[in-house]
């Protein structure tokens, strides 16, 4: 038998087959989250009558920007914009002005309780907000602060801040100690060390930290729907959508735009931050 | 100074640093908790929650009358569906696309951005996105089928002669889009870490691409798949955004997360609500002490 007549090997067969499999795994995997995404934003330019008439086509036959005229004015999204933005940046705010000083100590500090914390932080991040919501709707609703951005907020904070001092102690622990040795021998204080030593080394995870306390309470849903329904002015976006998608007076296509009101600041500032983010969240993962 | 107090300065610093966290995280989450327990005991509505008192009239009725009402157990049934389903198909989508993902190729990162977006995308849209993708009359995804089919409210339906579970099926594919980024994220970060030398020495012994995966990739990834299988297992049991916002619980797919949130608003019965959720949550640490149980040994096994 000569060399050329040998049959297959399983080794040729199989990396045969993968050469030709993974391409079609990753167009498969790029049309079924990107496909979605790109006829949202086609579906939001377009005219309700030309979605009924031709259900099926991809591209829009005549452009329109009337769905976001529409959604932001009428239907109120600028209204919801504002809330979502007021609650997202206080809770962006709270949550690190609490957290920096938690993780330092955390990270650098011997005190009582200290190994204790990192259970009740886990628990916090485990715990089911379904469970949660029950006593915080009674509460807020006897203390009468349901309805008010202000709850929300406080309860968006008290979801993040344990992650967040998780996540900001493990890049803090990389600070070399000698650096505020130094500060602390000119002098320096705990805070005024946080201030000017750790702080200015610590930038990305600063950053990481925010983006994350800006998702949660950009995108959250339920403690939005228990605290805020009742009050139509101060809706977040996620929540309006959640509300207006369910009345037949409102062309699907409009709420479409209110759809990509709602996702692409969230996308944007992910993607902006991202590398700092996915690192943050996966850090763990490396070491198995 | 001596020592001990340079220590006890060290101890009151810290405590005093960690103070803010502590009492936020004690007020909002630990205490309510605390009372929800307490009101799963109660007969509370919200009409009469200022007259029974914080420790008054303790009973088992909430949870006898909970697990009587009509749907319960179906629910908690759809819970484990949802949660096993969703968690596997999630962790094993994530892994075929970090396996796929692995090496480098031109548009890899475009094609990683694209594969983030159902995961950071909020969910709201993300609903709202399917249903009007899955929408019967006018639905694009109906536009390619020879017939409609109601995907978000239909109950039971025909496919290849088997009578399957249609609502619940797609909720689950729902649920397996939506995290297996979250996985993909993990098993990403875990295989561009693994040592190279390992998969060559395999290829030099004459391993072929399965017998790689299955003796050299795998066996380091077991334990990022565990820990994963916990996490999305624990979230997805106690998740109620997605099913509500797609089908609000309706055509059998019920879970035990939304009666509690229809139990507290429309009945607006405190006592049971809690109840409910107290069940669910207790479920969800009996499910993980076994698993960790089970996963602890079968790792011993393994060495």
């Amino acid at each position: 038998m000569s060399r050329g007549e040998r049959p297959m090997s399983r080794d040729r067969f199989e990396r045969g087959l993968f050469r030709v499999l993974r391409p079609v795994v990753i167009a498969f995997l790029f049309v079924i989250t990107a496909f979605p995404f790109f006829y949202m934003v086609t579906l939001s330019v377009r005219d309700i009558q030309e979605l009924i008439l031709d259900p099926g086509s991809l591209w829009p036959r005549a452009f329109t920007l009337d769905t976001y005229a529409d959604v932001l004015t009428r239907q109120g999204f600028l209204t919801f914009l504002r809330n979502s933005a007021i609650v997202s940046v206080a809770s962006v705010a709270v949550t690190l002005l609490i957290s920096i000083p938690g993780a330092y100590a955390v990270a650098r500090l011997r005190f009582f309780g200290r190994r204790q914390v990192h259970f009740l932080f886990l628990a916090v991040y485990l715990f089911p907000a379904i469970v949660l919501a029950i006593p915080l709707f009674v509460f807020f609703t006897m203390i009468r602060l349901r309805g008010s951005l202000a709850g929300l907020v406080l309860v968006y904070i008290a979801q993040t801040v344990p992650v967040t001092v998780y996540m900001l102690r493990n890049y803090f622990e990389t600070v070399p100690r000698s650096v505020e040795e130094a500060a602390a021998i000119d002098g320096c204080t705990t805070l005024s060390t946080i201030w000017r030593v750790v702080l200015p080394l610590s930038k990305p995870a600063l950053m990481a930290t925010g983006l994350y306390a800006f998702m949660i309470a950009w995108n959250e849903f339920l403690f939005a729907l228990l605290f805020l329904v009742d009050r139509r002015e101060n809706w977040t976006v996620s929540l309006g959508l959640s509300q207006l998608a369910g009345s037949i007076e409102i062309p699907t296509t409009v709420l479409m735009a209110g759809s990509v009101v709602l996702t692409l600041p969230i996308v944007i500032v992910f993607f902006a931050g991202e590398r700092l983010l996915t690192e943050g969240l996966t850090a763990g993962a490396e070491k198995g | 100074m001596s020592p001990r107090t340079l220590r006890q300065r060290e101890n009151r610093a810290g405590l005093l640093l960690i103070s803010p966290t502590l009492v936020i995280t004690l007020v909002v989450v630990v205490l309510p908790l605390l009372w929800a327990v307490m009101l799963a005991f109660q007969d509370v509505r919200l009409i009469n929650i200022r007259r029974v008192g914080l420790f008054a009239n303790y009973s088992f009725a909430n949870f006898a009358y909970v697990v009587s009402e009509p749907g319960f157990w179906s629910s908690l049934v759809n819970t484990l569906i949802y949660t096993v389903a969703g968690t596997a198909l999630s962790i094993a989508l994530g892994l075929v696309a970090a396996l796929a993902l692995r090496d480098r190729f031109r548009g890899r990162l475009v094609v990683r951005a694209s594969i983030l977006i159902p995961y950071v995308a909020p969910v709201v849209a993300a609903a709202f996105l399917w249903e009007t993708m899955l929408n019967p009359q006018y639905g694009i995804v109906n536009t390619w089928l020879a017939e409609p089919i109601a995907f978000l409210s239909q109950t039971h339906g025909e496919f290849l002669g088997l009578r399957v579970p249609v609502a619940l099926l797609t909720v689950i594919a729902f649920e397996a889009w939506r995290y297996f980024p979250f996985a993909f994220l993990f098993l990403l970060a875990r295989l561009q870490a693994l040592p190279r030398e390992l998969d060559e020495a395999a290829v030099v012994d004459g391993a072929t691409p399965t017998q790689r995966f299955r003796y050299v990739v795998l066996p380091q990834l077991w334990r990022i798949i565990a820990l994963l299988s916990v996490l999305r297992f624990v979230f997805t049991f106690t998740k109620f955004d997605d099913i509500y916002l797609l089908t609000g619980g309706g055509a059998g797919t019920e879970v035990v997360s939304v009666r509690v949130y229809n139990f507290l608003t429309a009945r607006a019965d405190i006592g049971a609500s809690a109840a409910q959720a107290i069940v669910l949550a207790v479920v969800l640490v009996v499910f993980l002490a076994v698993y960790l149980r089970f996963f602890a040994g079968g790792e011993h096994e393994q060495g």
